[in-house]
């Protein structure tokens, strides 16, 4: 264990400390206004979108954010202790190319899927080993482990498709709650969130993340098991790949190792519009859940404005480079301001 | 965080859950049922106008890329032709579950003709099928999809078409006789091993009996693993007379290969290849005929069959037939398929007509 030392990175906001204990580590602001983002945007969707505000295109809009929604929740966690995980559609799509195999096999998909799930716990797995036990930064692991299980995929399945499974599946994926246009997945992610964002807000483990990723040797030093808390949350973020994986390939119909490539910066994307700092000790779940929505919305809103592809991608890149550029203008503004009035507190 | 009596009970769930799969049976790939997409009811009426104001709308599979700009153009003049409104929209990649957000929002716009090529020919079914029960006509070209999930298929042009084109022109260039090769693209491309399957039949034919084809050689569709591909033929058979390569990326390397070595005009090269590519080669002379569909024609047609379609001049039932445009009159073959015809063929005299 190396010696605690005083971080150059400015202390979390004194904020949450005096808030009621459910609450504490919810920042107020990012959400509120990620929150308020969304519902701008779904209201000025709707009044200047045709067709946008149905049933039948919420059920879309729903669908189309399912998977990445699925794989935020872990990833907030994830993030909130300063680490990342690049190699979730990596394993989404390993997940998607070995159901296909072991359906060829003729296995029964009630067997596969939890097969699946449990390979999902053990590329996570794989991944918290690597961070935890060799101490080496989740970026470079994950990025390792992103090439290396979509090379597995491929070895897997090869560039083929499997998709002769049964539409009691597939259609099942996408089937919608009896008498109403929402997707059934809905109720799925809903359940996660909360179970999710319980962790995160409400229990002891929740807090201990946020002081991981606010200063990781002071909580270590403060007795909090850090390591282990990382190792379970990349265990955790392989089995919901995992999950988002065995739902991808029902909803498409199609297992395929190329499965959700590139999916893996739309979650970070969601997740970071949702509040949640890159560096770690700050964010909230249902600021998330809000980001994943708000690019699904915009997505969906342009596309039925006909706006092309290209200007889609340049949009919702800018809004993100915004999203993570205001805050910290905003916290260096303030940074700046409380150093005018009072001495540095500490080195650096 | 977990304690022991938490693992315990997941080991238990987990093992409880396999067990009872294993003897219970569950859904496997035997005993899975058929999906099926809706069926046609409606009769064909060959006489149907084409409604005023029809909405096509063109899906490629992906946005900017060349061979679906041209494609599109096609569509967009036919459409123009029988005044309907036309438009194009599209993922910037070319993935497999790209084109689904897409399809729906032209459901829900309620779009009357949607024109898609498929990434994937599964993954855009349920999407497709939503869309048609919806009301929408669709009809695929280039990239099918599941027969299930569409009314028409326009084929760019028979698979036997593109292998009797290529085996004639090289035929023609080496005079008869001679060692060939093929350069395809990965040993498993479905396309690429009908049409290689299909050369080596045409091979067999009497007037092609002085031809032998030596090997196939794979490059991926990587231009460098091409190129070297294409060096590694002339190294081990020094007595190559032609290389047939039925794929552009291979073509279009093979003959950058030949034209900068010794055997440049010695060897005859052909393929498949688009005329922007392969227009150079065609000049300094290493390259004298290769083929490929029209992909405006294909665009054009396709557009025509969904008009046909959305009017109910047909349902995509085998032998009904329709109208398109200057290319005349078409039918619907077996499956829902309507076949484009021929490759073109270009050379140095047509080459400049074209530019894709």
């Amino acid at each position: 264990m190396t010696e605690p030392h005083v971080s150059a990175r400015p202390a979390p906001p004194p904020g949450p400390a005096r808030r009621p204990a459910l609450l504490a580590g919810v920042p107020a602001r990012r959400e509120t206004s990620v929150a308020g983002a969304l519902l701008v945007s779904v209201l000025a969707a709707s009044l200047l979108v045709d067709g946008f505000a149905t049933g039948r295109n919420a059920g879309f809009l729903i669908l189309d954010v399912a998977a990445v929604a699925l794989i935020a929740l872990p990833m907030t966690l994830v993030i909130v202790t300063g680490e990342i995980d690049l190699s979730v559609a990596s394993t989404l799509g390993l997940t998607s190319a070995v159901l296909g195999r072991l359906w060829l096999a003729g296995l029964a998909l009630e067997l596969i899927v939890p097969l699946c799930l449990l390979l999902g716990a053990l590329l996570g797995l794989m991944n918290g080993l690597l961070v935890t036990v060799a101490r080496l930064p989740s970026l470079a692991v994950t990025i390792g482990t992103m090439a290396l299980y979509r090379g597995l995929a491929y070895v897997v399945l090869g560039d083929r498709a499997v998709a002769d499974f049964p539409f009691s599946w597939t259609g099942g994926a996408v089937a919608a709650l009896p008498g109403t246009p929402v997707p059934w997945v809905a109720l799925l992610i809903a359940g996660l969130a909360a179970a999710f964002g319980v962790l995160l807000h409400a229990t002891a483990f929740g807090r201990s993340l946020f002081a991981i990723g606010s200063n990781a040797d002071a909580a270590a030093f403060a007795g909090i098991p850090v390591l282990r808390a990382k190792l379970w949350l990349f265990v955790a973020t392989g089995a919901m790949a995992a999950l988002a994986g065995v739902f991808w390939t029902m909803q498409y119909g199609s297992a395929r190792a190329d499965n959700a490539t590139g999916l893996e910066l739309s979650v970070v994307a969601a997740v970071l519009l949702g509040g949640v700092s890159i560096f770690g000790g700050v964010g909230a779940l249902p600021g998330v859940l809000a980001g994943v929505l708000l690019l699904g919305t915009i997505r969906n809103a342009l596309q039925l404005a006909d706006v092309p592809s290209d200007t889609l991608t340049v949009v919702t890149g800018l809004l993100l480079i915004v999203s993570v550029v205001v805050p910290n203008l905003l916290a260096r503004a303030r940074e700046h301001r409380r150093r005018r009035r009072s001495a540095p507190a500490g080195p650096g | 965080m977990l304690r022991s009596p938490h693992r315990a009970g997941l080991a238990g769930a987990l093992a409880a859950l396999l067990l009872a799969t294993a003897c219970g049976g569950g859904t496997t790939r035997e005993s899975a049922e058929e999906a099926g997409g809706p069926e046609a009811t409606a009769v064909a009426d060959p006489d149907a106008e084409i409604p005023e104001g029809l909405q096509v709308a063109f899906l490629p599979k992906q946005l900017n890329n060349p061979y679906f700009t041209v494609a599109d153009a096609g569509g967009e003049e036919a459409v123009g032709e029988f005044g309907g409104e036309f438009k194009e929209v599209g993922p910037s990649e070319a993935t497999a579950s790209s084109q689904v957000s897409y399809i729906n929002t032209l459901s829900q716009q309620d779009n009357d003709v949607i024109v898609t090529a498929a990434n994937d020919p599964n993954a855009v079914c349920g999407a497709l099928n939503q869309a048609r029960q919806a009301g929408a006509s669709v009809v695929t070209f280039d990239s099918d999809t599941d027969p299930e999930c569409r009314d028409v298929f326009v084929n760019q042009a028979s698979a036997a078409g593109i292998a009797e084109t290529l085996v004639r022109l090289t035929s023609e260039r080496i005079g008869g006789s001679g060692q060939i090769a093929i350069l395809s693209a990965t040993p498993n491309a479905t396309n690429q091993n009908a049409w290689i399957e299909l050369m080596e039949r045409e091979l067999e034919k009497e007037e092609y009996a002085g031809i032998e084809l030596v090997t196939i050689a794979y490059g991926n569709d990587d231009d460098q693993k091409s190129f070297q591909e294409t060096q590694g033929l002339l190294r081990s058979y020094p007595d190559l007379a032609g290389i047939i390569s039925p794929t552009t990326v291979g073509v279009a390397a093979a003959a950058r290969y030949l034209s900068g070595s010794e055997y440049r005009g010695e060897v005859a090269l052909t393929g498949l290849g688009t005329p922007n590519q392969m227009r150079e080669f065609v000049e300094d002379g290493t390259v004298e005929s290769f083929a490929l569909w029209n992909p405006a024609d294909l665009g054009y047609l396709a557009a025509w069959a969904g008009a046909a379609l959305a009017a109910g001049q047909i349902t995509g039932e085998a032998g009904e037939t329709f109208e398109a445009g200057r290319l005349g009159e078409y039918e619907v073959g077996a499956d829902g398929e309507v076949v484009l015809g021929p490759p073109t063929v270009f050379t140095a005299d047509n080459i400049d007509d074209f530019d894709f």
